[in-house]
């Protein structure tokens, strides 16, 4: 390992940043459809199930019509997926087939503008395909509030955090199947134990302090602040969660990424 | 690239002034693996440069050292007048690296390829679709611009690698095994494509173990065995201090050859052993020593087996 003999870490260019975003962006031109199909499609999927397959047994959650409670919850089930599978599948092939990582490295791009500018492009796309359960949720009764146009800017923040996690197991697995681990062992939980699908109150006190520290769950709560009205005290604290968790992450995916790609 | 600082000449002491690259001293190791062990190297400007060894001699860990993609152990590096690993960056914005294996964006078609390697290698948005025109136009590909780069040719994936390195018009430019895998019409092309290269202006570094391709291109050779360089110079000085002007070849089976081996050793004759025959090196210096066989020019290739000797990966 050769984590004790890293470069000296230099400034991150703006210049950079925006050539490995130029990049994606140019990437996604050619993907747009399926990726944005996969993206919408599937929460939509998960509204209409939950929704009004459960929402026949359960009317109401915490004062809110069930579908309501489950759209602005899936919002961030949405982020998560496109952010997280994205970064890791994608990176890992970039950087172990296709080597394109290493093709950028010997540019004037270090590993840290390259995962940086990775991880906002996924987190920034993942925020905005976030709001496709919202737009959903519309359709079904949600009434519009000002608030909402918060949601893009939780969904972003929310993105780059999850994005920076995929970038972060993506360096630290070998093969793709090494990524299984990761989606029944972290994704999985993560995603169920976040008050998406029902409120966290009725969980025993173990469950709900998993939860709590689970950043998923940080989103979650804002979005439907977002809809049902703002706590701002509270939710500072959830932005300053979701913050922490994005830098921390973000470090960490730089470090691991070092040592997978520069010997 | 004008927010650079200038780089600092001479940080190896004793390089020569006109240097584009000098490694000095420089380790590399793998687990139990000594990739480089002790490489010094310097190209000077303006050269097109043979690294010329076996496979797993060092060469492409010496390349990965000078783009800052491995780090070195021990050694000094300096890259177009920076220090590396500290200015790797900066040397990188004025180098152009080829790989020996293709890393292409391969579902994006060839002018995309390039218009993202501008914006990498920091193009001024001004000139970025003349550059990509240029590039088109240096690697024969301005036909096949719209077409994505899975569907090219191998030759084809290769001279794109090659223009997206030149989209900077860089200084200095690094070909890793640029030709291996090609068909020989194609290897041509590609060294119509190096030569051009170097009318240019710019310094060219190859590593290659195509013995044919360093003695054609090459202006200096510096031979690589076992993560070091064992001789350096032109083909011309190599082949007159290792070979000299002409060879005796001579055939035989296994236990033949063998005595004849033993002998020469014990006669102090220079030899060296090529597949189903000897070579006697330093022929002419021989006369009447050596025994009875073809006779022949020396060649890089005599110098090359005879100092990287019978190593095998």
């Amino acid at each position: 390992m050769t984590g004790d003999r890293v470069l000296r870490p230099g400034r991150i260019e703006p210049e950079a940043l925006a050539a490995v975003w130029v990049r994606e962006w140019t990437v996604f031109r050619y993907y747009w459809r399926t990726r944005t199909f996969a993206a919408v499609v599937e929460p939509v999927i998960m509204l209409v199930a939950f929704g009004i397959g459960f929402g026949r047994l359960v009317s109401h959650v915490a004062g809110i019509p069930y579908i309501q409670f489950v759209g602005t919850g899936a919002v961030a089930t949405a982020v998560l997926f496109s952010a997280v599978f994205s970064a890791m599948f994608d990176s890992l092939y970039k950087r172990r087939y296709q080597r394109v990582y290493d093709a950028m490295l010997s540019t004037p791009v270090d590993v840290d503008e390259l995962v940086t500018g990775e991880i906002l492009f996924l987190g920034t796309r993942a925020g905005l395909y976030g709001v496709a359960p919202l737009l959903v949720a519309f359709c079904f009764g949600l009434p519009p509030q000002p608030a909402m146009v918060l949601v893009p800017f939780v969904g972003v923040l929310t993105g780059i955090g999850f994005a920076g996690l995929g970038m972060l197991f993506s360096a630290m697995a070998t093969t793709f199947d090494d990524l299984s681990y990761v989606i029944s062992g972290v994704i999985t939980p993560l995603f169920l134990v976040a008050g998406t699908f029902f409120p966290l109150s009725r969980l025993p006190d173990w469950l709900r302090t998993f939860a709590v520290l689970n950043p998923l769950y940080h989103c979650v709560e804002l979005v439907r602040h977002c809809a049902f009205g703002l706590h701002p005290g509270a939710d500072l604290v959830h932005v300053a969660v979701l913050v922490a968790f994005a830098v921390v992450v973000w470090r960490l995916a730089v470090w691991r990424t070092r040592t997978r790609l520069v010997d | 690239m004008s927010s650079y600082p200038t780089p600092n000449r001479l940080l190896t002491p004793d390089a020569p002034a006109d240097v584009a690259l000098s490694m000095r001293g420089v380790m590399k190791r793998f687990g139990a693996v000594q990739a480089v062990n002790g490489l010094d190297l310097d190209v000077p400007t303006g050269a097109c440069y043979g690294l010329l060894g076996p496979n797993g001699a060092g060469k492409s860990t010496a390349m990965r050292i000078l783009t800052g993609q491995a780090i070195a152990d021990a050694g000094r590096i300096e890259v177009l007048g920076y220090e590396l690993p500290a200015q790797s960056k900066l040397a990188r914005a004025r180098m152009g690296v080829v790989p020996q294996d293709s890393n292409l964006d391969i579902d994006l078609c060839v002018r995309d390829v390039l218009y993202v390697f501008a914006r990498l290698y920091r193009v001024p948005a001004g000139s970025r679709s003349e550059a990509v025109q240029r590039a088109l136009a240096l690697s024969g590909l301005a036909a096949r611009a719209d077409d994505r780069a899975v569907t090219l040719s191998g030759g084809m994936q290769r001279r794109l690698l090659i223009a997206r390195a030149l989209i900077h018009e860089p200084e200095l430019v690094l070909l890793d095994e640029p030709t291996v895998g090609l068909d020989p019409q194609v290897r041509q092309e590609l060294w119509s494509l190096i030569v051009s290269l170097r009318e240019r202006g710019a310094t060219v570094l190859m590593s290659t173990h195509y013995i044919e391709e360093a003695e054609r291109l090459a202006d200096r050779v510096a031979i690589v065995s076992a993560g070091r360089v064992v001789a350096e110079g032109t083909p011309a000085e190599l082949i007159a201090a290792h070979a000299g002007r002409e060879v005796v070849e001579v055939t035989g089976s296994a236990a033949e050859l063998a005595q004849l081996r033993a002998s020469a050793d014990a006669a102090g004759l220079p030899t060296r052993q090529s597949g189903p025959a000897l070579t006697y090196l330093h022929a002419d210096r021989y006369d009447g020593e050596v025994p009875a066989g073809a006779r022949r020019g020396a060649s890089l290739e005599d110098v090359f087996v005879s100092l990287t000797g019978d190593y095998v990966e």
